[in-house]
């Protein structure tokens, strides 16, 4: 098998994930299930960049750093995420981000 | 050029990757909200799999590390305020199911064509012998700025969510004036005080 | 470079084999010494074990009402899976069932899937002691996990390697225990409370009714208590490898050495843990990131001027 195949069907997975990723992130109404939508966006970038390191530039270290960074945009959505959850329930005893909307710029 | 990946390792690498897409389409249609953060953890889990067939053990071996940790946190953040955590009572949250179902197919349609008409550059280069020095000799030499970065936006990210999710301050810790001689905190701690 | 691993010495089936009956073996040891510890009775503490094991094979399980039946089989057998998984890394003579460039990293996530998998155990029963168990390995998790990994990277750091045969091979002059004491007391620390045993057992104390597990029974009970057990004997074996100089000893053979030390390390382990009572997870997590962070951080910075200094070449 050519490597560009097997690189086109792992890239067609990465596809997959962040087309679910973003269904779940706009249809979701909590907040919580949002993140997980992001969440899910997120890791076919890690899958993408992976196999974009393994088939195409193994001997750079780009790609690697892009899924590092990847992995830290994960790391801090979710604690922004979990941190904004926390004040909007306290302010307003809410989870769900249609009952946030007046917060539109 | 032909891979280096064996039939076995290719057979694999399909079978998580379908695993993790399967994984993450359960999130969404699981009623229990355990099974949708352990569904999440599944697809991770999956990724990280694909990833260590492709060499990566540093990147899968810490994607496991971080995701799982996250999981368990997110499940707890799940059952405080969902309302129907163990899916015991099935309902459906969601709004412009339609609109969303089309963006996302259409995102997945959109880069699937990209994905296979492109002619993607495959060459024969030397691969390292171990792709985890690589990677750190980047992040401590030629990449150490984009390693910096990160370092100053975790660092913000400490503060911000601190700040955002803790909603006592120094004059509920010791009164109005400052004055008290140890902090008013409802959790007494491991240390004296 | 690579080294070889029991997998290029022996094939695959065989080296899985013998790290698995090790593994067991290893959990059998922990949980005699910790019977012969508890009642003082040396005799019957080897037997009492395969007894209550026998009997978790044989016991009928029982359930509780709309279980999450799904989530906690997942959790039970995830616990003994991934012990033995961190086991893969562990060298001895020279030799790790797998070798990676990250093995340090391998047995800190398989570590860290525990806490995925103790949750599961504790949400699966639909039970609330259970559940309180769950959550308070979460919060005892938060307290030990930043400590352990700065343990673990300072070893590497002086090795200037994650691989486990590399970090052996660097101790040749002198053990890393010397330089790093406050290390590897962290990492010892660490193992038990991630085996939820002995002075972090809050996640299955009896204020609780024991927790995570209260409501398991028959192999579900047997898989739990077997993978605490494992992962602790795994833990002492890790130990051993980063800062006791692996199977480095004179006379006799390298694995005899390295189970001797191993068994060292588990005694210590039992006969000081079970002597400080169970401290309660919100106290740990204060001492854990006012104390431990900063002293481990130090304990790091320490090491890495010795390392400037070619103290380790």
């Amino acid at each position: 098998m050519t490597a560009e195949l097997v690189l086109q069907v792992v890239l067609t997975v990465a596809a997959g994930l962040i087309g679910v990723g973003l269904f779940g992130a706009l249809s979701q109404q909590t907040i919580v299930m949002v993140m997980m939508g992001l969440e899910l966006v997120l890791n076919g970038v890690l899958l993408a960049g992976g196999a974009a390191w393994y088939f195409l530039a193994p001997d750079l270290p780009d790609a690697q750093m892009l899924v590092v960074v990847a992995l830290v945009v994960m790391a801090v959505e979710m604690a922004m995420g979990f941190a904004v959850t926390i004040a909007f329930y306290r302010a307003r005893q809410i989870d769900m981000i249609d009952m946030a909307s007046d917060l539109r710029g | 050029m032909l891979t280096d990946l064996g039939g076995w390792v290719i057979a694999t690498v399909v079978a998580l990757g379908i695993l993790s897409v399967a994984a993450g389409i359960a999130v969404f249609v699981v009623d229990s909200m355990a099974r949708a953060t352990f569904a999440l953890l599944a697809s991770f889990l999956a990724v990280a799999g694909v990833l260590l067939a492709l060499d990566l053990v540093y990147l899968a071996v810490v994607t496991a590390l971080m995701m799982t940790i996250e999981m368990a946190i997110m499940a707890v953040f799940m059952i405080m305020f969902m309302m129907n955590p163990a899916g015991l009572m099935p309902m459906t949250m969601v709004h412009n199911a339609k609109g969303s179902a089309v963006i996302g197919a259409g995102a997945f349609a959109g880069l699937t064509v990209g994905i296979w008409t492109v002619d993607w550059p495959t060459r024969d280069v030397s691969r390292p012998a171990d792709s985890t020095r690589q990677l750190g000799e980047a992040i401590m030499g030629s990449h150490m700025l984009v390693m910096l970065v990160i370092g100053i936006g975790l660092f913000a990210t400490i503060i911000a969510g601190t700040v955002l999710a803790t909603a006592r301050g120094r004059y509920d810790r010791f009164g109005a004036d400052l004055a008290a001689e140890h902090p008013d905190d409802p959790v007494p701690g491991g240390l004296p005080r | 470079m690579p080294d070889e691993t029991l997998v290029d010495v022996w094939g695959l089936a065989p080296a899985v084999l013998v790290i698995m009956v090790g593994g067991l073996a290893l959990g059998l040891v922990v949980a005699a010494v910790d019977r012969a510890v508890v009642s003082g009775e040396a005799g019957r503490a080897v037997v009492e074990p395969l007894l209550a094991g026998a009997r978790g094979l044989v016991e009928q399980r029982r359930t509780t009402l709309a279980p999450d039946r799904l989530l906690w089989r997942i959790g039970c057998a995830a616990v003994p899976t991934l012990a033995l998984l961190s086991l893969a890394v562990v060298p001895v003579g020279g030799r790790t069932l797998w070798s990676t460039s990250a093995d340090l990293v391998w047995f800190n996530a398989m570590e860290a899937l525990l806490w995925a998998a103790v949750w599961l155990v504790g949400w699966g029963p639909n039970a609330v002691h259970a559940l309180t168990g769950g959550y308070r390995f979460l919060a005892q998790g938060l307290a030990y996990e930043l400590p352990l990994m700065f343990a673990l990277i300072t070893a590497g750091l002086a090795a200037g390697s994650l691989r486990t045969t590399d970090v052996v091979a660097a101790q040749e002059g002198l053990w890393f225990v010397v330089t790093m004491p406050v290390a590897f007391v962290v990492f010892v620390a660490g193992a038990a409370a991630f085996a939820f045993w002995g002075p972090f057992a809050a996640p299955a104390a009896a204020d609780i009714a024991g927790g995570v597990t209260s409501e398991l029974s028959g192999v579900d009970r047997l898989l739990v208590d077997l993978g605490r057990a494992v992962f602790l004997g795994a833990a002492a074996a890790m130990a051993v490898a980063l800062f006791l100089g692996g199977d480095a000893g004179p006379w006799l053979p390298g694995p005899l050495w390295f189970l001797l030390k191993t068994l060292a390390v588990v005694t210590a382990l039992v006969w000081a843990g079970r002597r400080v009572p169970v401290l309660r997870p919100d106290r740990t997590v204060e001492v854990g990131w006012m104390v431990l962070v900063p002293l481990t951080l130090l304990q790091a910075l320490a090491v890495a001027v010795l390392v400037l200094n070619g103290f380790y070449a």
